[in-house]
């Protein structure tokens, strides 16, 4: 029946746009010591990659939780797996602080 | 009088011994260079120093972060040096920094276990608060190079952060 064929097309399209499909990278600049932007929002999802540009190494770090090494001149990233507000440093200098607030999809 | 800053540099780091460090003018970007250089060289011998020494994790990942980084600044610096045809001149400055390591490392090395760790930390809370406030107050108002003045910034953003992590590491261990 074209009627049922046609939920079940629209059913799967809708499955696929909601899962992954419009999950995003954004992008987070390491110069100078500093996280830039330092407050970013992203979704569930959504990958944060840092793109560190300093002669030393860095780390996005979060208190019991992720822990992200970026090398010099390298990027790393991370995924945000659940809603919330997060405030990360760099655990070699944690002069350098950043927060991200992640909500559901 | 007015005491010079470079003089006040050199007699901070040679307590009690002053007078033959006398120095005179605001240093220039040559002593700078070498200043700076001093003080990320002698930062990583006592890493090594604690390398060879502790046995406590938190301790040995700082010096290991001490080694990498002031050897990434100081390959800067050098490089730095290079392009701009600076040659790094020793001076007074930099001939203290580098006597009061010596002692330093000497009454280190006497130490053992959990006394070298607080000591070895405690220094490096000291010897980094010192070289920044001297980065910020001398050496930066002083160069007159706009690449070496920059590079400077970017090593007392570095440098205070290993003021900062030492504070953490320092507190773990009282």
């Amino acid at each position: 029946m074209v009627s049922r064929r046609y939920l079940l097309v629209a059913a799967t399209l809708a499955l696929v746009m909601s899962s992954g499909a419009q999950a995003e990278t954004i992008q987070v600049t390491i110069k100078e010591l500093a996280f830039a932007p330092a407050d970013i929002h992203a979704k569930v999802g959504d990958t944060v990659k840092w793109v560190n540009m300093d002669a030393v190494a860095h780390s996005a770090t979060t208190k019991g939780g992720w822990d992200v090494t970026i090398p010099p001149n390298k990027t790393a990233s991370a995924v945000m797996k659940k809603a919330g507000e997060i405030n990360y440093h760099c655990r070699f200098h944690p002069n350098m602080t950043g927060h991200i607030t992640v909500t559901a999809p | 009088m007015r005491i010079r800053p470079i003089v006040m540099l050199a007699s901070l780091y040679l307590i009690g011994t002053v007078p033959a460090v006398l120095a005179a003018e605001t240093p220039t970007d040559p002593q700078i260079a070498h200043i700076a250089y001093t003080a990320g060289v002698i930062d990583v011998e006592a890493a090594k120093q604690a390398l060879a020494k502790s046995k406590n994790k938190e301790v040995r990942d700082f010096a290991k972060n001490m080694v990498r980084d002031h050897k990434a600044v100081n390959a800067k610096a050098l490089a730095l040096a290079k392009k701009l045809k600076i040659k790094p001149e020793d001076n007074n400055t930099s001939k203290a920094l580098t006597e009061a390591a010596k002692t330093e490392r000497a009454k280190l090395g006497k130490l053992h276990g959990a006394a070298f760790d607080k000591a070895y930390i405690d220094n490096e809370v000291a010897y980094h608060k010192q070289v920044n406030n001297d980065l910020e107050t001398v050496l930066i108002p002083s160069a007159s190079n706009a690449e070496l003045k920059s590079l400077l910034e970017t090593g007392l953003k570095v440098f205070q952060g290993h003021e900062q992590h030492a504070e953490q590491v320092a507190a773990k261990l009282q």
